[in-house]
């Protein structure tokens, strides 16, 4: 079994109004030093390769479903086998 | 002849649509279960507003995956009238269907108002009984109706008059180019923000939205339940 976690996060290009709303919040708090806070999802997948390799799987779930293309990209992490 | 309205787990605006069209307009329609797998017999296809499997994943992305989906698309690519108002046109882009996409509002706030939105092409199958450049009012209900596509896209988008309806007023949630509602390249496929079916009698406040529903009804040669007696 291999566990994978994907990241699917707005394009750079694309405005995140939740990461804007975070950022100001974080200044209110007086860290200045942060600059931007790009907001996100993950998804933790449990899988059984069978026949396709993980990264296959990985890359056809995430263009068939989790992933919207118009808005959002995705990389992703092998976190340990089991 | 009639109209189908798909009613998927969460939609809860297929009684509004099924009505405007119904008691209002006279017309034959039907509510289709998201578990049937043929449109047979219908003439045009409406996608209603909701929250269709409880906006999951991303609005509208689960219902793509629903029995019914493979037949409205097959039904859009013939040319027949497909029409969705808000979590219906959200389906509409995650099923390819319509370019683009929705994101959240700018806000991030749940916005439920009355706005007003210019008629950018009186030359849809939905829209002939408007005037070109027309100011109109209806209400939006959304808290994922900001409007993106790429640049490549919203090119092709105006270059093609697929832009039906624009914000005229202040933009109420980010959407480029003030966008409120689209069509595909075709025309026979609409998908806007706004609900056009909660403005079509006089004690709503509002009868905007009235002529969408008569200019299918005429374009598209659907039958009134009058002339089916």
């Amino acid at each position: 079994m291999v566990n994978v976690r994907i990241f699917v996060t707005y394009k750079q290009s694309v405005f995140n109004p939740q990461g804007e709303t975070i950022t100001d919040a974080i200044h209110s708090l007086g860290f200045s030093a942060v600059k931007k806070v790009n907001v996100g999802k993950f998804f933790d997948l449990q899988i059984e390769p069978n026949g396709k390799s993980v990264e296959e799987i990985v890359s056809q779930v995430s263009e068939q479903l989790l992933v919207n293309f118009n808005l959002e990209t995705y990389h992703y992490e092998v976190m340990e086998e089991a | 002849m009639k109209i189908a309205v798909v009613v998927f787990p969460g939609s809860n605006c297929d009684i509004d649509l099924f009505e405007a069209l119904h008691t209002v307009c006279g017309a034959a329609v039907e509510y289709v279960s998201h578990k049937k797998d043929n449109l047979d017999g219908f003439d045009a296809v409406m996608l209603p507003g909701g929250f269709s499997y409880g906006d999951y994943l991303r609005c509208g992305a689960i219902a793509r995956f629903s029995n019914i989906m493979p037949a409205i698309v097959e039904f859009a690519k013939q040319g027949k009238p497909v029409f969705g108002t808000c979590n219906g046109f959200q389906i509409l882009t995650e099923a390819g269907l319509l370019p683009g996409a929705l994101k959240q509002n700018d806000s991030l706030k749940f916005i439920c108002k009355t706005v007003p939105l210019t008629v950018e092409n009186n030359q849809t199958l939905f829209t002939t009984q408007y005037k070109e450049k027309e100011t109109i009012a209806l209400p939006i209900a959304h808290a994922d109706g900001s409007y993106y596509a790429d640049e490549e896209t919203l090119a092709e988008l105006e270059e093609n008059h697929q832009v039906v309806f624009r914000y005229a007023g202040e933009n109420p949630n980010g959407s480029l180019n003030n966008i409120a509602g689209i069509t595909n390249k075709a025309g026979n496929v609409l998908g806007m923000m706004p609900h056009p079916e909660r403005a079509v009698e006089a004690i709503l406040g509002n009868l905007d939205g009235l002529r969408l529903f008569k200019s299918l009804l005429e374009n598209g040669k659907v039958t009134t339940e009058e002339a089916v007696r």
